[in-house]
């Protein structure tokens, strides 16, 4: 028995996967929770709450008169150029399952060739039917891979590098949704919309039933240790993942860079006192956000970039 | 509307499933019956059912620049166990003289010095490749896959139209036909004992280890293929995922100090053997195309230096060159002393003067094909060509003799086939696959029976927009009976030399 060997480029692909299905996934909750307040409300100003979803997701907006849903669909559901977007996820994701078919299981793929298949359908529908459909089936069909990957793949570097993926994008969001949601001050959507899209609410009302305010919530989406989308969880399954991958066992005392940062990152969360943390939190909220960054960048270099040590050299014969 | 033959008109061909007198060819009696209890929109939804499988599954074949489904048509291709014995034994046969040739032309070069084919065959192949020259496979295996390309003519006889021994392509279909067609039409199988197609990967795998680097008993294998952008790139990564082994591209690999390495998230891992799905021109930049970036620097003097083991072996191109075709039952008897098991189609070679009169001013009564055209590309068919095409093609002949062979025009077999809903005949060939161990050659049952689609069409090639039917053959005894192709020993180099390399072949054992 030899412990399977996983190419670089591979390795790669399994990490985007994870996080592309893991941002459309979140996307879709997002823009879905966000459209059903605007209908809910109709108080709610439309060109307002579509900057803030924009701006969630990293688009700028200042140079346009006037935001409308359709164009915030257009940016962030089905801009097929657009890595942010739920349909440019989807593909990016399926693209890079073609050039990893044989590390993924066959039940992966075809689920995200399928999906990919559908897309164009299901978008024309969207006319009939109301983007909630649509956005629905994003959910079905992540969830669906997410299910595939953990019930299918051996627990490899291969299956860490997607877990891996999924849970740094998993944190990135989380981060970027507290961060709106702070600096948006009195324009801020009501916490049920942010619960929603953060797909928390039941599970926090569970906790917490009857209570709503900025400590408890934003505690429970930044602390809370059961909680496998808030920030604390991700991280740790992340810092979990990297420690499990194989080369690391063998370099004593000296931590992967990338573990080092998420691990950092989660102990500022872990052992801060909880009224300061949320005094500090946008401060916190940027921190993680550039470990995000940080540790990406790290995992890249150690994992990915074999590629720069080509060398030629002339062959003894 | 029922799925029948009722209104089926036999083209002027011979006919897989509908005998002269119009009766149904026995093998074929419990499926059409099944087929005839099937109405005509059933077998309209299991086929429109097959390709949205296919597409789902990714099973694709890049044409034309885009990537669709290769058609699977609902009606399958039967083949009975007596018939496939000697087919079988007809290829294998084929593949061991080819291994011979093959070994004595990168040598001693015995088959030239004794006037059986001329040596400027060779030196005129632009497939001949000086940097193979010194590369010993190290278990004497040239060919470790083959497939063989074979029709049925007017008459019914069987006949090899072409070998393929460099990087034959088809077999992920012939294992994605199978599964397609157990989950959608699996009615037509009760009762029939089909033998079982899923054993190649191991075989394959098995033969790809056995032709490890002296010494190296556990070695890594890896398929190298040129990119997701490859019309076969989805066999490719079938056959590494059915294997277990590796998929890599060019930029994967690495080699220095006459190693081959792979880059992994853990640093450089050594590959022992490379099940390659490149053209020996486009392997190695040092050697080939220089602008090549789907090979691997340096690759042919590791190979060279006996540290990697590329199989199919390079240079094998002029064993499947369409000239050297015309001489595979000189070197059959030759090589093995045997009488050839399956017939050429008559071919003439249009070097010799005479021929090439003849053929040039009757040019509209035969087939031209280039000698290194894969895929059908350039070929002529005299028949259905017009009168600029044919003028074209006789300047080329006679421009450039070497570089064209002549053949009757053979109409080949017919098989009915779902066309718009309807059955109608289409021609078919088949492309049985071998791999050769070292120890034997072992046939997969069956092989990939291809279907032109357009009507008349005889160039039948994925490649050329083309389909394909699953392809059964039926045991003899039981279900799982795999009696019949028990493979026949065979190695190009006796054991005994092994460790040296090949030497020449024992001559006295050859007449």
């Amino acid at each position: 028995m030899r412990e399977p060997s996983l190419l670089a480029r591979m390795a790669e692909s399994l990490f985007w996967i994870g996080r592309y299905v893991e941002r459309a996934d979140d996307t879709s909750r997002i823009i879905d929770s966000y459209l059903h307040r605007m209908l809910e409300d109709p108080t709610e100003n439309e060109d307002v709450a579509c900057r803030t979803l924009l701006a969630i997701m990293g688009v700028p907006t200042d140079r346009v008169d006037k935001v409308t849903t359709p164009d915030v669909l257009e940016l962030l559901a089905y801009d097929a150029a657009s890595s942010s977007s739920i349909i440019g996820s989807l593909s990016r994701a399926r693209e890079n399952a073609q050039g990893s078919r044989d590390v993924i299981s066959t039940e992966m793929w075809e689920c995200l060739n399928t999906t990919w298949f559908e897309l164009p359908a299901r978008r024309a529908q969207v006319s009939r039917t109301g983007p909630h459909a649509f956005l629905r089936s994003v959910r079905d069909r992540s969830s669906l891979f997410a299910g595939l990957t953990d019930a299918t793949m051996n627990r490899s570097d291969a299956w860490r590098f997607v877990t891996l993926g999924r849970g740094i994008e998993r944190i990135d969001m989380m981060t970027r949704l507290l961060a709106v949601r702070i600096a948006s001050g009195v324009l801020a959507p009501d916490w049920g919309t942010l619960l929603r899209a953060a797909g928390a609410e039941e599970a926090f009302r569970q906790v917490y039933p009857g209570q709503e305010s900025t400590e408890l919530i934003a505690g429970f989406l930044m602390l809370d240790p059961y909680f496998p989308r808030s920030a604390l969880f991700a991280l740790t399954s992340v810092e979990g993942d990297l420690a499990a991958l194989s080369d690391n066992a063998i370099r004593l005392g000296s931590r992967g860079d990338a573990q080092r940062i998420i691990g950092q990152a989660r102990t500022t969360l872990e052992y801060s006192n909880p009224d300061e943390l949320i005094h500090r939190l946008s401060e916190i909220l940027e921190l993680i956000t550039t470990a995000c960054a940080d540790a990406t960048e790290a995992i890249t270099l150690r994992y990915f970039d074999k590629a720069t040590w080509v060398q030629w050299e002339s062959e003894a014969e | 509307m029922e799925a029948s033959l009722v209104d089926y008109h036999v083209a002027d061909a011979w006919d897989e499933i509908v005998d002269t007198d119009g009766s149904i060819r026995p093998a074929y009696r419990e499926v059409v019956d099944s087929l005839r209890s099937m109405r005509g929109e059933d077998l309209r939804g299991r086929a429109e059912q097959l390709a949205r499988t296919f597409t789902e599954r990714g099973v694709t074949y890049a044409y034309g620049g885009v990537e669709r489904p290769f058609p699977l048509d609902p009606v399958p291709r039967i083949i009975e166990a007596a018939e496939w014995a000697q087919l079988s034994a007809g290829v294998i046969q084929r593949v061991r003289a080819l291994e011979c040739f093959l070994n004595d032309a990168y040598t001693e070069g015995v088959v030239f010095n004794e006037g059986i084919i001329p040596r400027r065959l060779i030196t005129s192949s632009p497939e001949f490749n000086r940097a193979a020259v010194g590369i010993t496979p190290p278990n004497g295996v040239r060919i470790q896959v083959a497939g063989i390309d074979v029709i049925r003519d007017e008459r019914g006889g069987l006949r090899v139209l072409e070998d393929n021994v460099r990087i034959p392509s088809g077999v992920s279909y012939v294992m994605e036909n199978r599964r397609a067609m157990t989950r959608t039409l699996s009615g037509l199988f009760s009762g029939r004992s089909v033998l079982p197609v899923d054993l190649y990967p191991q075989r394959l795998l098995n033969a790809l280890k056995q032709a490890a680097p002296v010494g190296v008993h556990d070695p890594v294998i890896a398929v190298l293929t040129p990119g997701v952008h490859n019309a076969a790139y989805f066999e490719h990564s079938l056959l590494a995922r059915r294997m277990g082994i590796e998929l890599v591209e060019g930029r994967d690999l690495v080699c220095h100090s006459n190693k081959l390495y792979m880059r992994t998230t853990s640093g450089e891992a050594r590959v022992d053997v490379i099940y390659r799905r490149v053209d020996d021109g486009f392997l190695d930049p040092l050697h080939g195309n220089p602008s090549s970036l789907i090979g691997v620097a340096g690759l042919f003097n590791a190979a060279r230096a006996g540290n990697v083991t590329i199989a199919n072996a390079v240079g094998n191109g002029i064993a499947d060159d369409k000239l050297m075709y015309t001489y595979v039952p000189d070197l059959i008897r030759f090589f093995l002393d045997e009488e050839p098991i399956l017939d050429n189609v008559e071919t003439h070679r249009l070097e010799d003067r005479d021929v090439l009169i003849e053929v040039a001013a009757d040019i509209g009564n035969y087939v031209i094909k280039p000698v290194d055209g894969a895929g059908g590309a350039g070929i002529v068919i005299g028949p259905q060509a017009d009168d600029e095409t044919l003028a074209a093609t006789r300047e080329a002949i006679i421009a450039a003799p070497r570089r064209f062979i002549a053949q009757r025009v053979v109409a080949i077999s017919t098989h009915p086939t779902l066309i718009e809903g309807n059955l109608a005949p289409r021609h078919i060939d088949l492309r049985p696959f071998c791999v050769n161990d070292g120890n034997s050659v072992w046939v997969l049952p069956g092989g990939l029976t291809r279907v032109a689609l357009p009507e008349g069409a005889l160039v039948v090639n994925s490649s050329q927009g083309g389909g394909s039917k699953d392809t059964w053959v039926i045991a003899d005894h039981g279900p799982g009976d795999s009696a019949i192709s028990t493979p026949t020993p065979w190695r190009a180099v006796p054991e005994t030399v092994r460790q040296d390399g090949p030497s020449s072949l024992n001559r006295s054992d050859q007449q």
